[in-house]
């Protein structure tokens, strides 16, 4: 039974999070470095290049690499300090179970054997499907596919899912609608010769810092840059137009933007005669999407959305970029469709200087789903239900049809049914839903019913917390691979460092397990990382995500290959639609219409205050690693309350008051920021912090039909002064370890110089 | 070939501060003051913007906090640089920390000694960028040809202050906009309808 096996207080004390504050052996020396290993941040989808140090098989510290055309030696606080998650004390170095005493660190032949046995009981019992696996994509393109295939064709289930549910899937959607294929249009590069930037719904300056400067760069040109968003994020600050709109309405203005651009007759006809379909019935949908309605949906004066058509519609070049802010919502595919038709409307789009694209958010968001994990999806971005894609899989995969399962449902819907009782088993691997599914409570409670759940993690998240065996899996730098950046470029993720004590390879551990349930033949051959790489490019082949032709040592050789790549002659594809040739089978691209519908749960009498949730420039999505890094935490402790002046005079609030903020879900207690740059209607939490700290107590289950994404980013709460006595002591032991982090004086040698 | 030159200019450009503090955590990966970052970020006024500005040493032509050493313990090379304070001869007596007009210099306790922002000779010693200036997201800390980015980015070098009644010439520069930029920023007043 998955009750968790101590108190959450003895589970912290053993497993942490605690800091890691220097590198090891501290600050006193600089040893020389054993190798320098040239590989990628972990963080984030911009994959931003870095080498790391490495003496006697530990990470010791990190140099940039300038040679690296993506970010040229840039990194944000979170790639400078990455080093640090390696050599923690809270990595997991043995096998885990539970005992009578909690968890006990396990042989490691004894953990495999109850996981298989157990993943069979199950099965036996209730059937094939009640096994699920959850799985994350800050996990390599080989791990990915092989965490596919494994519950595919090893346990044999077909409700498999991941986190990318909860980062991409609303982009995926819109552009599959859109284009037929699912990637970035363009590479990085042309953002700096736009001459127009339109953000929306992307906080770039804290989730994509490296972002910055191309935007900049283009701003140097003379570019205008529009950012619209409910707050005054640090890209806003200098923006020649912010558009802070009310949470949940983006589509209210992409729609009122469409309608001007027609009335204007800022439309690039040729474009839109020659390579779409559906614009009469798209601007058909924004017909009475007037200024003044738009202004209405969205909070935002008319001459603000009438300047934002003039220059968007005028302009000879120009990018349009949006993120989790956008997609985030019920709507979250729709948004993003109506902002493609912005984009299409005026034709700009694969050229240079002129494209579209969202900000992957997870290390490998695009890679990870489009090889893997994903409910609906078979390698190379094919369909599960595609009677010729699976035929192209089951040849590859050396399984017939039957023994391929149909789609699954999706990561939200797996919790729902564990919580109704219709799913029993759980693998979880690098995914930590007790932190960032939304109403935490209720998943807490789902994972509570589980007759069985093995976990697979390098750090005790708090979703491993409910699970009867954990097996320590590795790092990033413990395993060589590839991964896919927001620019849709796969790069080669270079090993550092050997794992410690029993830790294995995610996909050793699949592996093994597969042995153990008796499909070793469809795993037998998979020896390396590269071994897997190798089927997995026959595997994408002829796919839209197509990986054919590219090779570890194709991608070191050109620092990264843009797919598609279907022959090792093709030197990748960096930019997509050239000459309006879109992936659809026509060529063409889609409009969408996008008619208004609101929020699943909008503000009311009983929940006046809008709430939406986001991250902050120095944690990563639930925390596990970034928690765990001293100079991080130091920066950022612990969530708060942002909240505008005019609002918190309301409710008598004052800087660091304590303010219990209450959904329908759950209530929190936490510090108030007062800050002009938020709309006062709305307030903000950073959502990577567990338990009592955890912004998802508030959040909704609410899904987008399409994509099913959690609503994170609109919800309706009240809020009210309270007594700091009410602040969670959790609250009060992040405050004690910032001031561990920054008073952790180094032991500086005698003499300096 | 060594990077601090006539060539090679640091320029510091607020405007584009994310305030994400790369630069502070890079600057204590720095071989020469393991653990002690160098670099001051701060946040000008949360409440009413998101406004932060990185301050490193400027490299005064005649530095203050030398001119105010009673122990002679600061020197200028003669490529421009200020080092931190020579340790056989720093007192400790932070005369430097309270003179300096940009508030760069800081003495570590327990040390005893004045470190500062040295450009890193370390690393430009040979031909590789400052760590702040490598790592920075934004390039708010820029280090790169003086040619080069004087054509290229629109806000201006600055490289001669007045600050009360002192006037200083530096080999860094900050990079001005030649238009104000707005430190007051109220999401209330860029909405439609009252609140």
């Amino acid at each position: 039974m998955s009750q968790l096996p101590n108190s959450l207080d003895e589970l912290v004390h053993t497993f942490g999070p605690h800091l890691n504050l220097a590198p090891p052996g501290g600050w006193q020396d600089e040893p020389e470095p054993d190798k320098v290993v040239k590989t990628h941040c972990c963080f984030c989808g911009q994959q931003c290049g870095i080498q790391l140090k490495v003496k006697d098989n530990k990470v010791i510290g990190f140099e940039p690499w300038e040679e690296f055309p993506f970010n040229k030696g840039k990194l944000c606080p979170k790639g400078v300090k990455r080093y640090l998650q390696g050599n923690h004390p809270d990595r997991l170095h043995k096998a885990l179970m539970r005992g009578e005493h909690g968890f006990e660190e396990a042989d490691w032949e004894k953990a495999m054997a109850h996981v298989a046995t157990k993943i069979q009981e199950v099965q036996a019992k209730h059937g094939p499907h009640s096994f699920a696996v959850l799985s994350g994509v800050s996990m390599s393109n080989e791990k990915s596919y092989l965490t596919g295939k494994f519950a595919r064709l090893g346990i044999g289930t077909r409700n498999l899912d991941y986190n990318g549910r909860l980062c991409m899937v609303s982009a995926g959607a819109g552009n599959k609608r859109a284009f037929g294929v699912d990637r970035a249009a363009n590479p990085w590069t042309d953002i700096e010769k736009a001459d127009v930037i339109w953000v929306q719904g992307s906080n770039v300056a804290e989730c994509s810092p490296i972002t910055t400067d191309y935007i900049w760069r283009a701003r140097d040109r003379g570019a205008r840059l529009i950012v619209v968003d409910p707050r005054i994020t640090p890209i806003a600050r200098t923006a020649d137009l912010v558009l802070p709109l009310k949470p949940g309405s983006d589509c209210a203005l992409t729609n009122g933007i469409l309608h001007l651009l027609h009335k204007w007759d800022l439309i690039d006809w040729a474009f839109v005669k020659e390579h779409t379909h559906g614009f009469e019935d798209t601007i058909a949908a924004v017909k009475d999407c007037t200024p003044e309605w738009t202004s209405e949906m969205t909070g935002l004066p008319v001459e603000a959305i009438e300047k934002a058509a003039r220059w968007w519609g005028e302009a000879k070049t120009s990018m349009l970029l949006h993120a989790r802010g956008i997609e985030h919502q019920s709507k979250g595919a729709d948004n993003v469709s109506s902002c493609i038709n912005i984009v299409l409307a005026t034709g700009r789009i694969g050229r240079e200087g002129c494209g579209y694209g969202t900000i992957t958010g997870q290390g490998n968001g695009q890679g990870g789903r489009e090889h893997g994990h994903k409910c609906d999806q078979l390698p190379g971005n094919r369909d599960i239900e595609n009677p010729e894609h699976r035929a192209h899989i089951c040849k590859v995969w050396g399984c017939t049809d039957e023994e391929l399962p149909h789609k699954g449902v999706t990561a939200q819907e797996i919790v729902n049914a564990i919580h109704a009782g219709e799913i029993k088993g759980l693998m979880l691997l690098c995914f930590n839903p007790v932190v960032s599914l939304p109403n935490t409570d209720f998943t807490r409670e789902a994972f509570s019913k589980l007759e069985f759940m093995v976990g697979l993690d390098f750090f005790m998240s708090e979703s491993m917390h409910y699970a009867d065996v954990v097996l320590p899996s590795a790092l990033q730098e413990e395993d060589e691979g590839t991964t896919t950046s927001a620019e849709g470029r796969v790069i080669k993720i270079n090993k550092a460092v050997d794992c410690p004590g029993d830790a294995k390879p995610d996909w050793e551990i699949m592996v093994d397990l597969a042995r153990r349930l008796g499909r070793g033949r469809f795993f037998d051959h998979f020896t390396s990382s590269r071994s897997i790489f190798e089927e997995l490019r026959k595997a994408s082949s002829g796919g839209t995500a197509d990986y054919g032709g590219i090779t570890y040592e194709k991608i070191e050789k050109q620092m990264g290959v843009f797919w598609p790549c279907p022959t090792e002659d093709h030197p990748g594809t960096p930019r997509l639609f050239e000459g309006a040739k879109f992936m659809h089978p026509d060529g063409k691209a889609k409009f969408y219409p996008t008619p208004w519908r609101p929020a699943m749960e909008v503000v009311d009498a009983d929940y006046p205050v809008w709430l939406t949730t986001g991250r902050v420039v120095f944690h990563y999505l639930s925390g596990t690693q970034t928690r765990r890094i001293g100079f991080l935490v130091e920066q950022c402790p612990h969530p708060y309350l942002e909240i505008h002046p005019r609002l918190a005079e309301r409710y008598g609030l004052q800087e660091g008051d304590a303010v219990e903020i209450e959904s329908r879900r759950g209530s929190m207690v936490l510090p108030a920021k007062l800050v002009t740059t938020i709309r006062p209607d709305t307030v903000f939490i950073p959502y990577h912090w567990s338990s009592k700290l955890a912004a998802n107590q508030l959040t909704a289950r609410h899904l987008d039909p399409v994509s099913k994404i959690p609503e994170y980013k609109v919800s309706a709460v009240r809020i009210r002064k309270t007594t700091p006595d009410r602040f969670s002591p959790e609250l009060a032991e992040l405050q004690r370890m910032a001031f561990e982090a920054r008073s952790n004086q180094p032991n500086i040698p005698e003499q300096v110089f | 070939m060594p990077l601090v030159n006539e060539e090679y200019g640091f320029f510091v450009d607020p405007q584009r501060c994310i305030g994400c503090r790369a630069c502070v955590g890079a600057c204590a990966e720095c071989g020469t003051h393991r653990g002690r970052s160098m670099i001051h970020l701060d946040e000008i006024d949360r409440l009413a913007s998101t406004q932060t500005v990185p301050t490193v040493c400027m490299h005064c032509e005649d530095p203050i906090c030398a001119q105010v050493c009673p122990a002679d313990a600061i020197k200028r090379s003669e490529d421009g640089v200020v080092h931190s304070s020579q340790k056989p001869r720093c007192i400790g007596c932070q005369n430097c920390e309270l003179s300096c007009p940009f508030g760069v210099p800081i003495v570590f306790s327990g040390l005893e000694q004045m470190l500062k922002c040295d450009l890193c000779y370390d690393r430009t010693s040979e031909g590789l960028r400052p760590m702040c200036a490598t790592v920075c997201p934004s390039q708010a800390l820029l280090y790169a040809p003086k040619v080069q980015i004087e054509g290229m980015r629109k806000n201006k070098p600055l490289r001669e202050f007045t600050i009360g009644e002192l006037h200083v010439k530096t080999r860094n520069a900050v990079m001005v906009p030649d238009t104000e930029v707005p430190l007051h920023l109220d999401a209330s007043l860029l909405i439609a309808g009252g609140f």
